[in-house]
């Protein structure tokens, strides 16, 4: 399974999507209601677990967590750039 | 308080009403009036009524007429105003035989027709039958303090307090749940009158009276909320806006703790709202003055040292319940059923045994707080909404949307995970900020995102209509001329204050143990006042219900003028899950219970409980899987209490009236009138 899949599957699972075709890996998920505030500590949480990354405070911006494919593209960065990336 | 219902035939040939139809209907409702029955009938219509009695225990019994017994009431809550109004139609001419406020609407409505209702200071729903006529008028007080529920059904029309006895009365009427209705609920946390969660019942909308004769049926309003435009309004200095509301508020209180002839006790949460009416109401009784007050196992929830600080301040008789998890797990099955619509927090919960506390202690009237959040600007929403409209003034100032630390503290101190998406999410359309409905669209959006737990077949359904568009398209034409807060007020008054606060956390929760609740905060006068003042003097800068705290000063505690608003809430999905949740929840989320309700589709439900159980170690859940939690579990009580259920058809009533004019032609005078003494 690629990252982003991965990271998919847990977004449909954890915030119980009953039809797939709902959520685009372009989705907002924030935006849109579908991840509350605390909904994004458990996305957070899963992708330090998940990808044995650190997700510094100051990179936890939209532009690196608010889609299944931002989220995807960041831990990429973060996996190639080791601890200097911040996306 | 009380219970009415009845029933009209639309066309002619159906058969009259029954007996047994009313006395279903009224004997449904017996909680909401357990002291007295009484059933008028004739060819066309009959009237049911269940009493709570609470002004002229000895001939306040209903139904009643006019001298002449061609109009015939039930009625259903107080006219507070109702002495003034009577002098005044004594004035006139009338004559009454009784010292009920009853009696009053009855002579009210011959003397001035609809324009009667938008006299009354009251909180009332009312049904008059004009048996001359043949004319029925329905109507429910300004902001909708009493129901009042409404279906056609085999070329009658049934109308009730509450559904159950629209269900009683005509088992064989289908029962379902309303896709359109779900999908309110799933977006304002309640259903908008005219709509309600069963298909084919309607309920008639707050400050409407509605008219039914042979020719039709017409809708009006006699009131509905205004606030001024332009220059409009109050113009006086802060100051006098204060006295003036003071004023209005001992009034408002001594009112209710007047216009009664059983005792008057009060709510007590600990905040500001109740503790100030608390304090009046003290005022008005001197001693032996009673409170009660909800305390919370869990520290998070609890506001004791605010309740007693004020108990004991104001000397009152002062009585508590300690609320745990495994409480509000228990009583939810029952007050789902009582509220007759799903939950989307358990926070009615603790009220419904607050209510059973207060009746158990002998008292049958409590005042409540509810109610100045919305007239005086007490809710967040309303900061946030100023907040955005201020970034929104500038989208792209980085400094601007720094004010939501204001507002929710814990954004500064929280990860900037939480800040960062927090701009996101508050920043939403805020390119925009002058739309109808700005400042509500993040918790309606938050709310509507919980319908993706849906089942397909319901989604299809629900997207005939689009809620918030029908809701946003029925404004009144003044509306954007209001000032931006008055178009947050009105829209929080029109969905949330209705539909759930003295609905699912008021009446239904007060009368599931035969306690009537009185509001001041809702008092005609103190509303007209409120909407009236200059946002300024409500929100002053992000200082909510200013003018309010200003007007509370001396009466109450300085901690409690000083302290944060908190929002009243109790453990929601954490009463669900762990080692005490009681069995029937799990049976409601497993896939065989989803499927049976089928409202929601088992797997994301299956997806959603598996999460909790695993998190149910004690920490707290998400505000959306709280409220995806509450709401399945509250759709598949009601689906189980209401829809599948047979309806209940107790016992027979014992009437003390009984007025049978079947076989009589409508409109003569000789009405055969039957008291029973009890």
């Amino acid at each position: 399974m690629t990252t982003q899949q991965t990271i998919r599957k847990f977004i449909l699972e954890n915030f119980y999507v009953s039809d797939p075709s709902e959520v685009a890996d372009d989705t907002l998920l924030v935006s849109t209601g579908l991840v509350d505030s605390t909904g994004m500590l458990e996305v957070i949480a899963f992708l330090e677990e998940e990808f044995d990354i650190r997700i510094a405070d100051h990179e936890t911006t939209p532009e690196n967590l608010e889609s299944v494919e931002r989220m995807a593209a960041f831990v990429a960065r973060k996996q190639q750039g080791g601890l200097g990336a911040t996306g | 308080m009380c219970g009415i219902a009845g029933i009209v035939s639309l066309r002619d040939g159906s058969p009259p009403p029954g007996l047994d139809e009313l006395q279903a209907m009224t004997g449904a409702l017996r909680h909401r009036g357990p002291d007295e029955f009484g059933i008028y009938r004739d060819a066309r219509a009959g009237l049911g009524h269940a009493r709570l009695s609470i002004i002229d225990l000895a001939t306040g019994q209903q139904p009643l007429s006019n001298e002449d017994g061609t109009l015939w009431i039930a009625f259903n809550g107080e006219i507070f105003n109702y002495l003034e109004l009577r002098e005044e139609l004594v004035a006139l001419g009338h004559r009454f035989r009784t010292r009920s406020d009853t009696e009053v609407i009855v002579h009210a409505f011959e003397a001035w027709g609809e324009a009667a209702f938008a006299r009354f200071n009251g909180q009332f729903a009312v049904a008059l039958w004009d048996a001359a006529r043949e004319r029925l008028v329905l109507a429910r007080d300004r902001l909708g303090v009493r129901p009042l529920y409404l279906c056609e059904h085999a070329g009658r029309l049934w109308f009730a307090s509450e559904v159950r006895a629209l269900f009683a009365g005509a088992p064989d009427l289908p029962r379902a749940l309303d896709p359109v209705g779900l999908a309110e609920t799933f977006t304002f946390w309640t259903v908008v009158p005219p709509q309600s969660v069963f298909a084919g019942v309607t309920e008639l909308e707050p400050g409407h009276v509605r008219t039914v004769t042979r020719q039709g049926t017409t809708d009006r309003a006699f009131w509905e909320p205004s606030y001024p435009a332009g220059e409009g309004g109050f113009r006086g200095p802060l100051d006098e806006a204060v006295e003036r509301v003071r004023a209005a508020l001992e009034q408002a209180v001594r009112l209710r703790m007047l216009r009664a002839d059983v005792p008057v006790g009060s709510y007590l949460s600990g905040g500001l709202d109740s503790s100030l009416v608390a304090a009046l109401g003290r005022r008005v009784k001197g001693d032996r003055f009673c409170t009660y007050s909800i305390r919370f196992e869990d520290a998070e929830y609890d506001e004791t040292a605010f309740q007693r600080a004020v108990a004991v301040r104001i000397e009152s008789d002062h009585r508590e319940i300690v609320v745990r998890r495994a409480d509000i797990a228990e009583a939810f099955p029952d007050v789902v059923a009582h509220a007759e619509r799903p939950l989307l927090r358990t926070a009615p919960a603790p009220l419904f045994l607050l209510s059973r506390l207060v009746r158990d202690s002998g008292i049958k009237v409590v005042l409540t707080g509810e109610g100045a959040d919305e007239m005086f600007a007490g809710y967040d929403l309303f900061r946030e909404g100023k907040v955005r409209r201020f970034w929104g003034r500038q989208p792209a100032s980085a400094l601007r949307p720094r004010l939501l630390e204001r507002l929710y503290p814990y954004l500064a101190r929280s990860p900037v995970a939480q800040r960062a998406m927090a701009r996101e999410f508050f920043g939403k359309g805020r390119e925009q900020p002058g739309v109808p409905g700005f400042a509500h669209q993040t918790r309606w959006q938050s709310a509507a995102a919980l319908q993706r737990l849906f089942t397909p077949g319901l989604r299809a359904a629900t997207r005939s209509v689009d809620v918030v568009a029908r809701l946003l398209g029925d404004l009144p034409p003044a509306f954007g001329a209001w000032a931006p807060l008055s178009q947050d007020q009105y829209l929080e008054v029109r969905t949330l204050l209705s539909g759930y606060l003295l609905s699912s956390q008021g009446d239904r929760m007060l009368m599931a143990h035969s306690v009537e609740g009185r509001f001041p905060f809702l008092d005609a006068d103190v509303v007209e006042l409120a909407n009236a003042l200059p946002p300024s003097y409500k929100l002053r800068v992000l200082d909510e219900k200013h003018a309010l705290k200003r007007a509370a000063e001396g009466l109450v505690p300085p901690q409690i003028v000083r302290r944060p608003k908190q929002p009243y809430r109790a453990p929601d999905a954490l009463s669900f899950v762990g080692p005490d949740a009681p069995g029937w929840a799990a049976e409601l989320m497993s896939p065989d219970g989803v499927a049976r309700v089928g409202v929601f589709e088992p797997r994301a439900v299956e997806r959603l409980w598996r999460k909790c159980q695993a998190s149910a170690g004690g920490e707290q859940f998400s505000n959306a899987d709280n409220m995806a939690v509450v709401g399945v579990l509250s759709t598949g009580l009601l689906h189980e209490r209401l829809v599948r259920r047979a309806p209940e058809r107790g016992g027979r009533l014992e009437l003390t009236t009984l007025v049978d004019r079947l076989g009589e032609r409508p409109g003569l005078a000789n009405a055969v009138q039957e008291r029973h003494a009890t």
